[in-house]
C-alpha cells in the first residue's frame, strides 16, 4: 500500500509565555497556508469554544491540519498542535510536544524571555525538538528584537539570528514563518510497516461517536476496522473512523500511517480508557514496547462545589458527569456539609484546572456555585502506623492519633528583573520558601530558585508575585514531592457554631494570622443581622481570633401611606431576595460568597 | 378598626406647593393661577367620570383626604368646585372624616374659615420642628411663629381635629432640640401628631447632599436616632397620646380613620395627579404627566396604569406587612375571617420564630411588633412575603 510521503509533513507546536502571541500565530498560519479564506476566518480559531457548540460535537480543537505550497513549488502538510499554555497541564504540555518534531517558540519582541518561555523550551529540547524560534509583535514602539535575539541566544543557547521578526497581528513576515517550517522543522520518521504505535496526545468525548482520539502515528498504520489495544489502560475497540483536522471539524480519510497526526474512534465510551500519554497498538500484531513516558495524572487541588441553590444537586452531578467524559484529570466525590448541604469533592490539577471547571459549570450549565477553599492532599502518619491522605479538612484525625504530617512540595523557577529580586524573595520567605539559588541571566534579569509549599502557592502567590514586581516577575513549577511539616486545622465558628466548610488546614506558626485575618474577613463579609454575632478562630477547644458583627439597629420605613405600598412591597421582596443568597449556618446568614474568604485574606 | 365592608375611601391629590422642599419625594411641584385653575378643571371631570363609573355599586364614602404638595395653596373656589363634585358624585357617610394638609404660611383665617365651610373637618399641618433654623434646613417656607399663628386661627375656624406633623433625625438635631420641638406642639394639644424619622430617599437633594461622608456626619448615627424615636414615643405618651402605628400618635378615639384603612386593606380610589387606589383587587396609579391627565381626565382608564394584581397571597402579605406598622398588631381571627384560611397554617411557623427572636409579641390572638421589632421592622415584615401565591 503507498503510504504518504513522509518527507513532505512537518508536526510541530507553538510554544510561549501566555500573552506573546501563540494563538494569534496560529490564526495566521492557518489563513495563510489557505485552508480557511480570510472571510471564514474566526479570531482565534484554536481556542474558539462556541464554535465547536456551533458544528455539535466537542473538539477542543487541539490540532489542524493545513497545506502550504512552498516556495520550491512543493505541497506540505503542516500539523499544528496546539499546547495547553500553563503548569496545571504541563503533564499535557510534554504529551503534547512528545507528538511534534519541532516547535516554533514565540517570544515578545519588547518583553523577551520570561518564566513560561523558558519552561517549555526546556521541555520542548528535552523532547529532542528542533527549536524555531520567532521574534513577535516588532511592531510595538517598545520593541528590542534585537536584544531579545541576543536573550535567546545567551539564555536558551539555540541559534536565532534568522528568526522572523514578524507581527502576526498585523500579519507582517508570516511566509518566512512558513518557509522557516519546512526548511528548519525535520519531517517525522518511523516505519509504516512496522507494529502499529501511536501517542495519544489529547482525547474528547462526542455524543454520537463516543471518544474521539487525537493521536501521533509514530510507527505503523491504522485505518477502519484495525483492533487496536491501549497498551496502558488495556482498553480494546474496532476502529470506526480514522481521519484529520480540518479547522474545527473532522475530516475521515483511508489511513492513518507513521509520520501523521490525526484522530480515530473506536464506540470507546470513556475518556478515562483512553489516557493521554497513552500507546494505541493492534491487538492482534501488537508492539512490544509501549512508547516511553505514560503516566497517570492525579489531582493536585481539591475544594467542594456545592449548589448556591440546595435542589441543584442533581444538576451539578450531572454537569460534573458531563465535564468528566471530557476531562480525565477531573475527580470528585459526593460530600457533605453542615452549612452548604450536599455537593461534591473535586479534585483538579491546579487552581487554573479548578477556576476553568468552576467557570464551565456556571456558564455552560447554568449553575450558581459555592466554592469552599481550595486545599492540597496532605500525607498524616498516625500513630498506628497507617497513612490518610487527606483532601478535606473536615476528616482530620484528632491530634492525639497524629505523629506527623507532610506536605507536597514544588520546585519553582522566579524569572525577576534585578531591582525586585529584594521584594520576590522576601514573598519567598514569607510563604515558607527554601532558597536554591540565584542565577543572572544577564545583567539585569535573574532566576530565582526556591522550593515552596504547594498550598503556599495554589491561592494567590501568582498575584502577589505580580503586584510586587509591577508585572514583571513569570514564574513555574514543578512538583516535588512530600516535606514533613507542621501543620493545624483552622476551624471558623460563626455565633459559636462551627461552620465546617469554613474549615482549612494550615501551617501552625501562620495559624494566627490566618486565623485572624479570617476573622477580620468574614466580619467584611457577614451582613448585620438581629443579634450580634461572634465570629471565631479556633484550633481544637483554643481560640485564636474572634471579631464581632454588630446587631442590626435600626431597618424601619417611617411612612406609608396609600401611594407608598406597591413601593414598600418591592423592597420588602429585595430584602428577601437578598437573604436567599445566603446560607443559614445556626441561625446566622451567611452570604455565599464569604465561604471563599480564605482565598482573598492577601488583599490588601 | 376594621372598615365596614362596602365602605370606600377618596383621596384626592393636589401636587402643587410654594417651593419644594429638600426630602420631599412627593409628586409636587410650584404651579401659577392658571395651572391651578387648569387642574381643578380636570379633577373635577375626573370624579365626575369615576363616580359614574362606581354609579350603582352602592359604596359609601366613610373619608376623603386631600393631600399633596400643599392642597391648601388651592384658592378656595377651586377647592369647592372639587368638594362639589365629590358630594355630586359619591355617597358620602354622614360624619365622614374629611381631612385636608396644609402648610403654614400658605393659610390665612379667612381661607381656613372657607375650607371648614366646604365640610372639611380635619386639618394636617405640616411643621416638621418648631426650631427655625431646623426649618431652613428642611429648605420649609414658614417659621415657628407663622405656625402658631396659622394654628389658632385654624382653631378659631372650627377646627377641632387638627395633625401636626413632625419630624426626627434632623441634621445637627439634638435629643434636647427634639424635645423642645414636642414640648411647644404638645402645648397647643392637637389631636393627632405624626412622628416620622426623616428619610433620605432617592432622588431628592437631600439624598445627594448626604451621599458625601461630610454631610452625612451630621445625621444623628443610627443609635441616636432611634433613642430620638423612642424618647419622643415615650414623651408622647405620657402626654396622653397614644402610638397608634409606627409613626402616628393620637388622642384616644383621634386617630386617623382615613389611613387607617390604608393600613387594615379598606379599599380607596386616588383620583389627581399620580394618586394610587386600591380597587376590585388591583392598585393602579394614575399618570404623572399633567398634561396626559389633563387631555384624559374625562376618561379614567386612559390614565391609569395597573401597579399589582392582588392575589390571595399578596391579600395575605398585604394584611401582614401593614397590619404589622399599627399597635392593634396582627389579629388570627381577622385572618381568618377574611380569608377563610387559618393564620396558623400560612404564619404560624413565621410567626413563632420572630416571637422567637423577641421581635413579635403574641397577646391571645393578636400578633404586635416588639419595640426592637419595630426598631427593625422591615426584616420582621419581608419574612411575611410568601414562596409562591396561596391557590
Amino acid at each position: 500500500m503507498a503510504h504518504i510521503d513522509q518527507s513532505k509533513i512537518r508536526n510541530f507546536c507553538i510554544i510561549a509565555h501566555i500573552d506573546h502571541g501563540k494563538s494569534t500565530l496560529a490564526d495566521r498560519i492557518i489563513e495563510k497556508t489557505g485552508l480557511l479564506t480570510s472571510r471564514e476566518m474566526q479570531a482565534q480559531v484554536l481556542d474558539n469554544m462556541d464554535l465547536e457548540r456551533e458544528r455539535g460535537i466537542t473538539i477542543k480543537a487541539q490540532a489542524v491540519r493545513t497545506v502550504y505550497r512552498a516556495e520550491d513549488g512543493e505541497e506540505y502538510i503542516f500539523n499544528l498542535i496546539d499546547t495547553p499554555g500553563h503548569v496545571d497541564f504541563n503533564y499535557e504540555v510534554s504529551r503534547s510536544l512528545a507528538a511534534c518534531d519541532g516547535a516554533i517558540l514565540v517570544v515578545d519582541a519588547a518583553q523577551g524571555i520570561e518564566a513560561q518561555t523558558l519552561a517549555n523550551v526546556y521541555l520542548a529540547l528535552d523532547h529532542d525538538l528542533d527549536v524555531l524560534p520567532v521574534i513577535n509583535k516588532i511592531d510595538l514602539p517598545s520593541a528590542q528584537p534585537e536584544q531579545v535575539v541576543e536573550e535567546i541566544e545567551d539564555v536558551i543557547g539555540i541559534e536565532a539570528q534568522d528568526a522572523p521578526r514578524i507581527s502576526a497581528k498585523n500579519g507582517i513576515n508570516i511566509e518566512e514563518v512558513l518557509e522557516q517550517i519546512v526548511k528548519k522543522i525535520p519531517a517525522p520518521q518511523g516505519d509504516p510497516d512496522a507494529p502499529l504505535r501511536a501517542l495519544i496526545f489529547d482525547s474528547v468525548y462526542d455524543s454520537y461517536r463516543g471518544v474521539i482520539v487525537f493521536c501521533r502515528i509514530k510507527e505503523g498504520t491504522v485505518s477502519k476496522g484495525t483492533p487496536i489495544r491501549m497498551m496502558a489502560t488495556g482498553a480494546e475497540e474496532e476502529v470506526v473512523e480514522v481521519g484529520y483536522f480540518g479547522a474545527g471539524q473532522l475530516i475521515p480519510c483511508e489511513e492513518l500511517s507513521a509520520g501523521m497526526v490525526g484522530y480515530i474512534t473506536a464506540s470507546i465510551k470513556n475518556v478515562r480508557d483512553t489516557r493521554v500519554g497513552d500507546t494505541i497498538t493492534r491487538t492482534d500484531h501488537p508492539a512490544s514496547q509501549p512508547l516511553p513516558g505514560y503516566k497517570k495524572v492525579n489531582p493536585m487541588v481539591y475544594c467542594g462545589l456545592y449548589p448556591a441553590d440546595g435542589s441543584k444537586y442533581g444538576d451539578l452531578r450531572d454537569a460534573l458527569e458531563k465535564l468528566q467524559l471530557n476531562d480525565a484529570a477531573l475527580q470528585y466525590e459526593p460530600e457533605t456539609s453542615v452549612a452548604l448541604g450536599f455537593g461534591f469533592r473535586c479534585g483538579f490539577l491546579g487552581l487554573l484546572h479548578l477556576e476553568i471547571i468552576q467557570e464551565r459549570l456556571e456558564r455552560e450549565y447554568n449553575l450558581d456555585l459555592v466554592t469552599t477553599a481550595p486545599g492540597v492532599i496532605y500525607h498524616i502518619y498516625k500513630t498506628d502506623g497507617t497513612m490518610l491522605e487527606l483532601t478535606n479538612p473536615s476528616n482530620m484525625p484528632d491530634p492525639s492519633e497524629i505523629e506527623h504530617m507532610e506536605e507536597p512540595m514544588v520546585s519553582a523557577e522566579i524569572m525577576v528583573t534585578t531591582e525586585f529580586i529584594g521584594p520576590i524573595m522576601e514573598l519567598c520567605q514569607q510563604r515558607r520558601g527554601i532558597y536554591n539559588g540565584m542565577e543572572y541571566m544577564e545583567t539585569t534579569r535573574a532566576i530565582l530558585r526556591y522550593d515552596l509549599p504547594l498550598n503556599e502557592i495554589i491561592y494567590d502567590f501568582f498575584d502577589a508575585l505580580k503586584s510586587r514586581s509591577r508585572g514583571y516577575a513569570s514564574f513555574d513549577y514543578e512538583m516535588k514531592g512530600y516535606a514533613k511539616s507542621e501543620l493545624v486545622k483552622l476551624d471558623i465558628l460563626v455565633n459559636k457554631e462551627e461552620v465546617d466548610a469554613l474549615s482549612f488546614i494550615v501551617y501552625a506558626g501562620n495559624a494566627y494570622e490566618r486565623g485572624r485575618k479570617m476573622c477580620e474577613k468574614l466580619k467584611e463579609e457577614i451582613p448585620r443581622q438581629l443579634f450580634e454575632i461572634p465570629i471565631q478562630a479556633a484550633i481544637g477547644s483554643k481560640i485564636i481570633a474572634r471579631e464581632t458583627v454588630k446587631a442590626m439597629r435600626k431597618d424601619v420605613l417611617a411612612k406609608c401611606y396609600g401611594g407608598d405600598i406597591t413601593r414598600k412591597r418591592k423592597l420588602l421582596e429585595k430584602q428577601k431576595e437578598g437573604k436567599k443568597r445566603m446560607r443559614m449556618v445556626g441561625n446566622v446568614e451567611i452570604p455565599q460568597k464569604a465561604f471563599m474568604s480564605v482565598l482573598k485574606l492577601d488583599d490588601e | 378598626m376594621e372598615g365596614k365592608s362596602g365602605d370606600l375611601e377618596l383621596y384626592i391629590h393636589i401636587p402643587f406647593c410654594v417651593r419644594k422642599c429638600g426630602y420631599c419625594d412627593f409628586l409636587s411641584f410650584p404651579s401659577d393661577a392658571s395651572a391651578r385653575e387648569q387642574y381643578a378643571r380636570g379633577l373635577t371631570e375626573e370624579i365626575k367620570a369615576v363616580s359614574a363609573l362606581m354609579a350603582g355599586r352602592e359604596r359609601e364614602v366613610s373619608s376623603i383626604y386631600l393631600g399633596g404638595g400643599t392642597p391648601s395653596v388651592m384658592e378656595p373656589q377651586y377647592l369647592e368646585s372639587i368638594m362639589k363634585a365629590l358630594g355630586e358624585g359619591f355617597t358620602v357617610q354622614e360624619g365622614a372624616e374629611i381631612s385636608m394638609e396644609c402648610n403654614p404660611g400658605t393659610v390665612t383665617g379667612k381661607s381656613l374659615a372657607a375650607f371648614r365651610n366646604l365640610g372639611i373637618n380635619r386639618l394636617s399641618f405640616g411643621l416638621q420642628s418648631a426650631d427655625d433654623s431646623e426649618l431652613r434646613c428642611l429648605s420649609r417656607i414658614h417659621t415657628f411663629d407663622q405656625f402658631l399663628e396659622n394654628f389658632w386661627e385654624a382653631r378659631k375656624a372650627g377646627f377641632s381635629n387638627i395633625n401636626v406633623d413632625l419630624m426626627s433625625g434632623l441634621p445637627n438635631q439634638t435629643l434636647q432640640g427634639y424635645e423642645r420641638t414636642l414640648q411647644a406642639v404638645v402645648r397647643l394639644e392637637p389631636e393627632h401628631i405624626s412622628a416620622y424619622s426623616l428619610i433620605l430617599e432617592e432622588g431628592t437633594p437631600f439624598y445627594q447632599t448626604y451621599q458625601s461622608a461630610e454631610a452625612a456626619a451630621s445625621l444623628p448615627d443610627e443609635d441616636t436616632e432611634r433613642q430620638l424615636y423612642w424618647t419622643g414615643r415615650e414623651f408622647l405618651e405620657k402626654e396622653g397620646y397614644v402610638c397608634y402605628e409606627i409613626s402616628n400618635f393620637a388622642k384616644p378615639g383621634k386617630e386617623c380613620r382615613h389611613n387607617v384603612g390604608y393600613w387594615t386593606g379598606r379599599e380607596y380610589i386616588g383620583l389627581g395627579l399620580g394618586a394610587s387606589s386600591l380597587l376590585d383587587g388591583y392598585r393602579f396609579r394614575n399618570t404623572v404627566h399633567m398634561e396626559e391627565y389633563l387631555t384624559n381626565a374625562p376618561d379614567p382608564q386612559a390614565i391609569r396604569s395597573v401597579e399589582e394584581t392582588v392575589t390571595l397571597g399578596r391579600a395575605m402579605e398585604e394584611f401582614a406587612f401593614l397590619g404589622l406598622r399599627m399597635s392593634e398588631g396582627l389579629d388570627e381571627t381577622v385572618f381568618q375571617r377574611r380569608f377563610g384560611r387559618p393564620f396558623e397554617n400560612i404564619y404560624g411557623q413565621t410567626a413563632q420564630r420572630l416571637v422567637t427572636l423577641g421581635l413579635l409579641r403574641r397577646e391571645g390572638t393578636k400578633l404586635r411588633l416588639t419595640h426592637r421589632g419595630i426598631d427593625v421592622s422591615n426584616l420582621v415584615m419581608a419574612e411575611f412575603l410568601l414562596e409562591s401565591d396561596i391557590p
